[in-house]
């Protein structure tokens, strides 16, 4: 056995004091890009409003809040979507929303736990569970469209067998975002079971506990703060959703809410794309009220989904 | 206290001619847990080769030897824990109570009910003190009264004083000692025959340490205990019955197989090791 001596570490090792500082600068920089875009962007706007005509100062907060306030209150309340845009509104597309919002919940939440929890918890390893594994998160990084394109063929036409198309209806539309979100659902479900510790499994079984209350009892309820945040993103991106609505059929004008599941129906992102598409100046600013509207459900959603992450983080 | 008035005194029974069931005249069967030829292979490594142990009732058994040699490997046996690692397969015969456990159609989950096993980092239930206690019991079909199986347990372990006021905090704000002894309580409250314990002091501090030795002391009268040990000194302290594995030297496969050095009273194994390997074991030489 020879021993390490002296000579054997090289002298030279001034380039590893270097490099820790250059690797966090260029971590830095790298951080700071979305910073600088996020902050040419609101002085821009800030640079706009300054600018502004001198009758209707920038200081007058509350008489602008209040104008925004009242436009998209009626947005929100007008079920015309006319060639006028002083009463176009988004009733419509807000109730459809919400309809999908509820259903795919219904529909998606479900399949995707269980699909998680069997693949994490009951299905042996080999070479199929890492075959549909490698399958589920690549279906995560599929362009939504593919997913309009697939939802049209399946649930819309049912390849030409019209006993069960379905049509353009909502039913259709929750099937196919239940679809889009399922790969979300299924993964952050395994990444929260992942996270259970082994030895909450083993002292479980150890007491003479089936797999089911091993489950059930510990694994289900450790995990659910994680399974719930990863379950509100994957739904509030299917309220973001327009590609896919748009390819299985929901309409672009729509004079009356949806009824039930197989009415026809449209949605808020499908209607701010119509709207938007509109030549007439007026139907920018209806466009830009159902862009806020839209991310302030939005905003919601994720506002809900950490709430729950840190009420539930450690005591259920 | 109830005031019921006193039970009169049972008669002395009377021999009869009539011959009362076996069972009843049979004092229980001394050997607990017998393994016959046990070999464990992970994949196609063997990890223990040839196994024959006779475990006493009523008694603590140490298995004690160097790191990798199997010990924690052939406690896992006994419950049926090992088959849930992947690939661990075995071949032999373990006996609890007379009764073949080690066939691939066995209730695992009711035996693992009548072995308990305590781990070696405490893993208390993310829960309350009482629902730690509780949940065994409770998914085993417990229908007594709760209350008094928690009270019960919690002082068998030894802790009914210290957390009687808290039972309703979880059990994770206690120290160390304390959960290792929640932990045993736990498995005390499903009623077990057999207590099964892998390395329990490691990860705690000499006192906790005594308290849990002390307890386990009384146990005994109740329970059969087989703990894994990697303090000879504690195996020295507790057990009745110590058995010393060895790694075997004559296995060239590149993989480390366990065997069965020797298996004596503990006091003649530490103080007259008949096996060589366990001599030099016990004095410090190798492991």
């Amino acid at each position: 056995m020879s021993v390490a001596s002296r000579s054997d570490f090289r002298h030279g090792r001034w380039h590893r004091r270097w490099l820790g500082p250059i690797f966090g600068l260029v971590c830095c920089a790298a951080t700071c890009s979305g910073v600088i875009v996020l902050a040419i962007l609101l002085g821009s706007i800030v640079a706009a409003a300054l600018s502004g005509p001198p009758d209707h100062p920038w200081y007058a907060f509350s008489a602008q809040v209040s104008e925004l306030w009242g436009l998209i209150r009626r947005l929100a309340q007008s079920t015309q979507s006319s060639s006028d845009p002083t009463i176009a509104g988004f009733k419509v597309g807000i109730v459809g929303s919400l309809w999908l919002l509820g259903l795919v919940a219904v529909v998606g939440i479900p399949v995707g736990v269980a699909a998680g929890v069997y693949l994490e918890e009951y299905a042996r390893p080999g070479r199929i569970r890492s075959f549909i594994q490698t399958n589920i998160a690549n279906l995560a990084g599929v362009p939504s469209i593919v997913y309009g394109i697939l939802g049209l063929a399946l649930f819309v036409r049912a390849f030409g067998m019209k006993a069960v198309a379905m049509g353009p209806s909502l039913l259709a539309g929750v099937l196919t975002l239940s679809l889009l979100i399922l790969p979300i659902i299924v993964l952050t479900t395994q990444e929260a079971l992942r996270a259970v510790p082994q030895s909450l499994r083993q002292a479980a079984i150890g007491l003479g506990a089936t797999r089911w209350q091993v489950v059930s009892g510990h694994v289900l309820p450790s995990a659910l703060p994680g399974i719930m945040t990863g379950t509100i993103l994957g739904l509030s991106r299917a309220i973001g959703e327009t590609a896919p609505l748009l390819m299985v059929g929901a309409a672009g004008s729509l004079l009356r809410l949806p009824r039930g599941p197989l009415d026809r129906y449209t949605a808020l992102p499908v209607e701010i794309y119509k709207y938007a598409r509109l030549p007439n100046q007026g139907f920018q600013t209806v466009a830009a009220g159902g862009i806020l509207i839209l991310v302030a459900m939005l905003l919601t959603m994720n506002a809900i989904a950490i709430v729950i992450r840190n009420r539930y983080r450690r005591y259920y | 206290m109830s005031l019921s008035p006193p039970r009169p005194e049972r008669p002395p029974v009377e021999p009869t001619a009539e011959v009362p069931p076996e069972s009843l005249t049979r004092p229980a069967d001394p050997i607990v847990l017998s393994c016959r030829a046990l070999r464990v292979w992970y994949g196609t490594a063997l990890a223990l080769r040839d196994i024959s142990i006779d475990i006493p009732r009523n008694q603590i058994t140490a298995l004690i030897g160097p790191s990798g040699c199997g010990k924690s490997t052939l406690l896992r046996c006994f419950n049926r824990m090992n088959d849930l690692i992947n690939g661990a397969r075995m071949d032999g015969e373990i006996r609890f109570d007379g009764q073949v456990i080690s066939g691939p159609d066995i209730d695992k989950v009711s035996l693992r009910r009548r072995i308990g096993m305590v781990f070696q980092k405490p893993n208390p239930f993310p829960k309350s003190i009482y629902n730690n206690v509780a949940w065994g019991a409770r998914i085993n079909g417990y229908r007594g009264d709760m209350d008094v199986l928690v009270e019960r347990s919690l002082r068998r372990a030894a802790l009914w004083d210290e957390v009687k006021n808290k039972l309703d905090r979880s059990g994770l704000d206690l120290s160390g000692g304390q959960q290792q002894r929640l932990c045993i309580a736990r498995t005390l409250a499903v009623e077990p025959e057999v207590i099964l314990m892998d390395e329990p002091c490691s990860a705690l501090d000499p006192i906790s340490t005594a308290r849990v030795e002390d307890l386990m002391d009384d146990l005994k009268k109740d329970y059969t205990i087989v703990i894994v040990t990697h303090n000879m000194q504690q195996a020295r302290r507790v057990s009745d019955m110590t058995a010393c594995l060895m790694l075997d030297d004559s296995s060239t496969e590149g993989h480390r197989t366990g065997i069965l050095a020797e298996f004596s009273p503990t006091n003649l194994l530490f103080t007259n090791p008949k096996d060589k390997r366990t001599e030099a074991y016990i004095t410090g030489r190798i492991g």
